[in-house]
């Protein structure tokens, strides 16, 4: 696609974009996992929140 | 006998449960995040065949990226102000989680604002930055952001973190006005093209793909938003379940956890 004699700071400018928006996503992603495995290691130690129904 | 009836809960107190805002997200999020793909993935190929601007040639085409993130930036900046009015105000559960996760968000959709503006800038304006009240204006925003992330980062104390985060953030609203305005003071930045009164400037054709990639982009901001308010109801739950464990092996009787 020929986007004429600046295609390089319109192509650069999508590439940001994608770099930006699915870096943040990514990073979203991968801190969720992290958040659910370390509530798993302390469920799985036997710490229990108060509103948890009693093992 | 009269036996009263609890009070009618308002929409934002039926959903101020951390718990119930998880179990309703789980079920949004990836509808939303599918219909951001979707919707960016589609005003992608729009802009991209959208009919070259009798002025700007392609270059116009940045704006399909560079408009929806200044609206996106100044629109997380009101989220942050909303969600800190809430906290201080309401003491909403639920309104410094909002207001901590967009905080992120927010300042990367205003840095993509000011890296794209300035790869505008150079092929139209002949630089990548001026000291233009627009561009500096969105500077301080970008600033505004990293200084709320910092401060609530340097500050032990969570409670107070999100007290003070939120002072600031409602002194720092008084920018967006700014950012609106400054077209208007000798700024060699275009004045407002859609969001006018009166009919947008933009001929429909170069309108289209810019209102699907906004929304898109608008849809992305709400699933990382909601995303990362999960992660920081679960961060939380992890601090509790940890001090109730520490409570534990204290000897206490019985291990318990707030959140």
């Amino acid at each position: 696609m020929d986007l004429g004699p600046h295609a390089a700071y319109i192509w650069a400018c999508f590439a940001i974009a994608g770099l930006i928006v699915a870096g943040l996503a990514l990073w979203l992603v991968i801190e969720g996992r992290r958040q659910q495995r370390l509530i798993a290691e302390l469920e799985a130690r036997g710490v229990r929140r108060r509103s948890d129904p009693a093992p | 006998m009269h036996q009263a009836s609890p009070p009618a809960q308002t929409f934002t107190q039926r959903f101020a449960n951390p718990t119930r805002f998880m179990a309703l997200s789980a079920k949004l999020l990836p509808w939303i995040a599918a219909a951001a793909v979707l919707l960016i993935a589609i005003g992608l190929v729009m802009g991209l065949q959208a009919p070259v601007d009798y002025q700007q040639g392609h270059t116009a085409k940045i704006m399909y990226v560079h408009v929806p993130a200044a609206w996106l930036s100044m629109a997380g900046y009101s989220l942050i102000a909303i969600s800190s009015f809430g906290l201080l105000v309401f003491r909403h559960p639920l309104a410094d989680v909002s207001a901590k996760a967009a905080a992120p968000i927010g300042a990367a959709f205003t840095l993509l604002c000011l890296v794209t503006g300035s790869l505008w800038g150079k092929p139209m304006w002949g630089a990548f930055w001026v000291w233009d009240p627009r561009l500096t204006s969105v500077l301080i925003l970008f600033f505004l952001y990293m200084g709320l992330i910092a401060l609530r980062s340097a500050i032990e104390d969570e409670a107070l973190a999100s007290k003070l985060t939120a002072i600031l953030a409602l002194v720092g609203i008084v920018i967006l006005p700014v950012i609106k305005f400054s077209v208007e003071w000798n700024s060699l930045h275009q004045p407002a093209s859609v969001m006018r009164l009166g009919a947008p400037k933009i001929h429909p054709s170069l309108l289209w793909p810019l209102l699907v990639m906004a929304l898109g982009l608008t849809m992305a901001f709400i699933a990382m938003h909601m995303k990362g308010m999960q992660n920081e109801i679960l961060r939380r739950r992890v601090k509790a379940l940890r001090a109730a464990e520490v409570q534990q092996a204290a000897g206490y009787a019985a291990p318990q956890a707030a959140v």
